[in-house]
C-alpha cells in the first residue's frame, strides 16, 4: 500500500509496539501529528518543553526494559531536546528521538526554524540519521530502534525533512536489521571468564563493584546469585543502585564521592576486584593515580570495549553482555570443585564490619529543623522500599541515593553522568505512565524543580499522581556545600531568594500542595500523600539549610581520603 | 557525582588538571606516531563523525586522508596520529565504536608502506631554474607544470622523503606547497577488506 512518509513514521512506531510518544508539535512535524491524530495505538503525551519530552521518554526507558520515544520539531524543538539527549547518552539509555527538519530544498538556506540537528546532536547520540528519501524512512527507524537497544544502549536521533513526510511510497517494515559495520559482542570470551573465576576463587580480599550496566542489562538477578554464591561484599555505583539488594548483608552501600566508608575502603584495599557494567569514573574512584597506588587484580566485564582500561588498567577484560557473562561465571562456579578461601574471606568480612561500625550515614533528628536525611528515611519506610524514585541533581540526589535502600533494579531513576538539573519531574512522568498503579516519588530541590516546573501542567493533563518530595533548603545546596568547604564560605549566587510558595504553586496547577516544617509531621504528610492515588501531591519540606552531604571525597583526591562528618574538617 | 558546577570554573580547572596528572602517571608517556587505516560506510557525515571524535576526546590528528575504494559504498581513511599506547588503544576502540566504521587497523603495528603526494611550486629563474630541475631529478620528482618563472614539482614518497626535499631546496624559492597526507597499506598478506 502506498502511504505518506508521515503515516510510515507512525506505522513504524506501531510496529515497534510504542505505547507512549512524548513530544511537542511544530511546523516541520505537522504531517506526522496529523497522522497521530488519526490513530489511537500510539498515545501522545504533550509536554510543556521539549527537554521534558526527552526526560520523560528517558524515565520511561529506565523504569522498563523498553526504548523511550520522543518527537520534536525542527530548530528550537531540536535544540531544546539536546540536554535531554545528552543526559540519556551519558547514562546509556535506549531512546529514539524523531525530529522534524525544514523541507529538503530549504536545508542550508537558513530557513525559518532550521538548525543542523544531525550536526548539533552528533557528539551526544549513539548514532543519528538524516532521512533523504521517503523510501528510507522505514528502514532508518528500524535501524534506530535496533541501535538504541542493542550493544551499549543509547539515544538515536532520526531527522526527517517536512517534504519527505508528505511524499508517498510503499510501506514495508523490515523484519530484521543487519549492518556490516555494527556487530556488538554479546558472549564473553570463554578463556577470559575461566581466568576470572580462578582469580575470584583465589581472592583473599575480594570486592564486587557493579554499575548501571547491570541494571540496563537486566542482570541484577544474576549478579545477586553470583555474589551470594561467592559470599563476597558488593558495592553499587550511583547508576547501579538496585542492581544488588540494598538491604542484603553483603551489600556495603554505594561507593564514590559520597559513598559509604566501608564501600570506598573495601574498593581501595581489595586484592581482587570484579567490576561489572561500571566505568571507574571520576566520581567513583577519585584520583586514578591514588587508586592505582594499592595493588589489586581487576576483572572488568563490560559491553563496551572502550570502557575497559580507559582510566584504570584492567588485568582480565571481558567484553560482552553482563547478563551472558555473569550467567557463564555462575555455571562455571557451580561446576567447579573449588570454593572461595573461607578463612581469608572471614578475616576480610571482620575488617569490613569494623569499617561498617563507623556508621558513616548516621545523623540525628532533633525537635528543631527537619533533617533532609530524615525525610528520605521516612520516604523509604512509608513506601516499604518499593516505590519508583526519580531525582534531580544536587544534595537531595545524594541523600536519596544514600538513604533510600533500593532492593530492586530500575526503581532508582536519576541523571548520573550528565548531572542534569530539571530531570526529576519529567522523568517521573515517564515512570508513572509506564507503571500506572505504582507509587512514584520525585525527590528534588527547590533549585532543580524550578528548571522544569512547567511540567506540573502536563501532570495535570495526564492525571499523573506523582509525589513530589521537595527538600527545600533555600540554597543550591551542593554548590553551597562546596563553597563552604572549598571557597571560604563565600556563597556566590547559591542562595535563591524570592522562592515561590510551592504548595500554593502546586495548587494553582490543580494539584495538592502541602508545606511541612516540623519533624513530627514528616511521616504523616508522606503517608497522607501516598494515600492519594489520583492526585499529584507536592510536599514542600522545609529542611535544615546547613546540612551537608557526608561522607565526601573531595574531587581529585583518593577514595580513602574521606571527610566523614563536619568534625573531620 | 551529582553536582552541577556552574559558578566556579576555577575549581573545575584544578580538578581537571589533577585528573589529567593522575591519568598521565598511569600511562606510558612516550608519544608514538601511529598510522591507523579504516574502512567506513561512504555516507554523508561519516568524516565529521571521525574528526569530531578526535576533537571531542582531545586526540591528535597529524593528517587524515579519505576517498572511496573500489567498492563505492566504502571509503578508506588513513589517519596519522600520535599518543601513548593507552591513548592509541582508546582511539582504535572509539573508532570501532562508531556505527559507520566497518574495520580498523593500526598499520604501524607491523610492516607497512606509507606514501604521500606533494606538489611544490617553486620560483625557477636564472641559475635556480637548472638547480630546481636537478633537485627534482635527485628526489625522483617530476616537473608537471612550467612557466617562465616557476615549476610545479610532483613528489611522492614517505613523509621523511618529502620533508628532506623541502629541506634541501632553498626555502626562499618555495612559492607554495601542498601535501595530500599519507596513504598506507600493510605489507604482504595483510589486507584490510570487508
Amino acid at each position: 500500500m502506498v502511504i505518506t512518509g508521515a503515516e510510515i513514521v507512525i506505522r513504524c512506531l506501531q510496529e515497534e509496539k510504542v505505547d507512549y510518544l512524548f513530544g511537542y508539535p511544530g511546523g516541520a512535524v505537522l504531517y506526522i501529528y496529523d497522522e497521530l491524530f488519526k490513530q489511537d495505538k500510539v498515545r501522545h503525551v504533550l509536554v510543556r518543553h521539549e527537554q521534558a519530552a526527552i526526560h520523560a521518554a528517558d524515565g520511561y526507558a529506565r523504569s522498563t526494559e523498553k526504548v523511550g520515544v520522543a518527537l520534536v520539531t525542527s530548530g528550537p524543538g531540536a535544540t531544546n531536546a539536546v540536554t535531554g539527549i545528552a543526559t540519556a547518552f551519558c547514562d546509556s539509555i535506549p531512546m529514539v528521538v524523531i525530529s522534524g527538519q525544514v523541507p529538503s530544498a530549504a536545508i542550508g538556506q537558513d530557513a525559518f526554524q532550521e538548525v543542523d540537528t544531525v550536526g548539533i546532536t552528533r557528539p551526544c547520540v549513539k548514532h543519528n540519521f538524516l532521512v533523504r528519501d521517503v523510501r528510507e524512512i522505514a528502514e532508518t527507524i528500524k535501524k534506530a530502534f535496533y541501535l538504541a537497544r542493542t550493544g551499549r544502549p543509547g539515544p538515536v536521533l532520526v531527522d526527517i525533512p517536512k517534504d519527505i513526510t508528505a511524499q508517498k511510497c510503499e510501506f514495508v517494515y523490515p523484519q530484521s536489521v543487519s549492518m556490516r559495520s555494527y556487530n556488538p559482542t554479546v558472549k564473553g570470551h570463554h578463556g577470559q571468564i575461566k581466568k576470572a573465576l580462578q582469580l575470584l576463587l583465589e581472592a583473599k580480599r575480594p570486592m564486587v563493584y557493579a554499575g548501571g550496566g547491570v541494571v540496563l542489562g537486566d542482570a541484577a538477578d544474576k549478579l545477586t546469585t553470583l555474589v551470594r554464591k561467592l559470599g563476597f561484599p558488593c558495592t553499587n555505583t550511583l547508576m547501579g543502585l538496585g542492581g544488588y539488594p540494598a538491604t542484603d548483608r553483603q551489600f556495603v552501600g554505594m561507593l564514590g564521592m559520597h559513598g559509604n566508608y566501608e564501600a570506598n575502603m573495601g574498593m581501595h584495599y581489595c586484592d581482587v576486584l570484579l567490576a561489572v557494567g561500571a566505568r571507574f569514573d571520576d566520581r567513583v574512584i577519585g584520583s586514578p593515580a591514588h587508586f592505582a597506588s594499592e595493588p589489586r587484580k581487576i576483572i572488568h566485564i563490560d559491553i563496551d570495549p572502550s570502557s575497559i582500561s580507559k582510566r584504570v588498567k584492567v588485568d582480565v577484560p571481558i567484553v560482552g553482555d553482563v547478563g551472558e557473562v555473569l550467567g557463564e561465571l555462575i555455571a562455571l562456579l557451580e561446576s567447579s570443585s573449588e570454593t572461595p578461601d573461607q578463612d581469608s574471606l572471614g578475616g576480610w568480612w571482620r575488617q569490613i564490619d569494623e569499617w561498617r561500625r563507623r556508621d558513616c550515614l548516621k545523623f540525628s533528628q532533633g525537635d528543631g529543623l527537619i533533617k533532609p536525611q530524615f525525610v528520605i528515611q521516612k520516604l523509604w519506610e512509608v513506601t516499604g522500599g518499593d516505590a519508583f524514585v526519580t531525582s534531580d541533581v544536587g544534595q537531595h540526589q545524594m541523600w536519596a541515593a544514600q538513604y533510600y535502600k533500593f532492593d530492586k533494579p530500575r526503581r532508582w531513576v536519576n541523571s548520573g553522568g550528565l548531572g542534569t538539573m530539571g530531570f526529576g519531574l519529567p522523568a517521573a512522568m515517564g515512570v508513572q505512565l509506564a507503571h500506572p498503579g505504582s507509587p512514584v516519588a520525585c525527590v528534588t530541590g527547590e533549585g532543580s524543580i524550578q528548571m522544569n516546573i512547567q511540567e506540573l501542567s502536563t501532570c495535570k493533563q495526564f492525571r499523573l499522581p506523582i509525589k513530589v518530595v521537595l527538600l527545600n533548603n533555600g540554597y543550591l545546596g551542593m554548590v553551597r556545600q562546596w563553597q563552604e568547604l572549598f571557597h571560604g564560605n563565600r556563597y556566590s549566587e547559591s542562595y535563591m531568594d524570592a522562592l515561590p510558595d510551592f504548595s500554593k504553586l502546586a495548587a494553582a496547577y490543580g494539584h495538592v500542595g502541602i508545606k511541612v516544617d516540623k519533624p513530627g509531621d514528616v511521616e504523616g504528610a508522606l503517608r497522607e500523600a501516598f494515600k492519594q492515588k489520583n492526585d499529584l501531591v507536592f510536599l514542600d519540606f522545609q529542611v535544615d539549610a546547613t546540612e551537608n552531604v557526608y561522607p565526601m571525597v573531595q574531587g581529585g583526591k583518593g577514595l580513602t581520603d574521606m571527610i566523614l562528618s563536619a568534625e573531620d574538617l | 557525582m551529582g553536582i552541577r558546577l556552574r559558578p566556579f570554573p576555577e575549581s573545575s580547572q584544578t580538578l581537571d588538571a589533577k585528573w589529567l596528572r593522575g591519568l598521565m602517571t598511569l600511562q606510558n608517556k612516550t608519544l608514538m606516531r601511529h598510522v591507523i587505516s579504516l574502512l567506513i560506510e561512504n555516507e554523508s557525515g561519516a568524516l565529521s563523525r571521525v574528526s569530531g571524535l578526535f576533537s571531542a576526546r582531545g586526540y591528535n590528528i597529524e593528517s587524515l586522508t579519505v576517498a572511496p575504494t573500489e567498492d563505492a559504498s566504502l571509503s578508506r581513511m588513513t589517519i596519522v596520529t600520535s599518543g601513548s599506547d593507552d591513548i592509541v588503544e582508546q582511539i582504535t576502540k572509539h573508532l570501532n565504536k562508531l556505527v559507520e566504521v566497518v574495520k580498523v587497523v593500526d598499520l604501524s603495528e607491523s610492516a607497512h608502506i606509507e606514501r604521500e603526494l606533494m606538489l611544490v611550486k617553486v620560483r625557477a629563474t636564472g641559475k635556480d631554474r637548472e638547480e630546481m630541475k636537478r633537485m627534482a631529478d635527485i628526489f625522483r620528482g617530476r616537473i608537471i607544470d612550467v612557466s617562465d618563472t616557476s615549476y610545479v614539482i610532483e613528489l611522492t614518497g614517505n613523509q621523511a622523503k618529502l620533508d628532506s626535499f623541502v629541506g634541501a631546496i632553498d626555502a626562499s624559492l618555495i612559492l607554495e606547497t601542498v601535501r595530500s597526507g599519507i596513504c598506507g597499506v600493510g605489507r604482504g598478506d595483510r589486507v584490510l577488506k570487508v
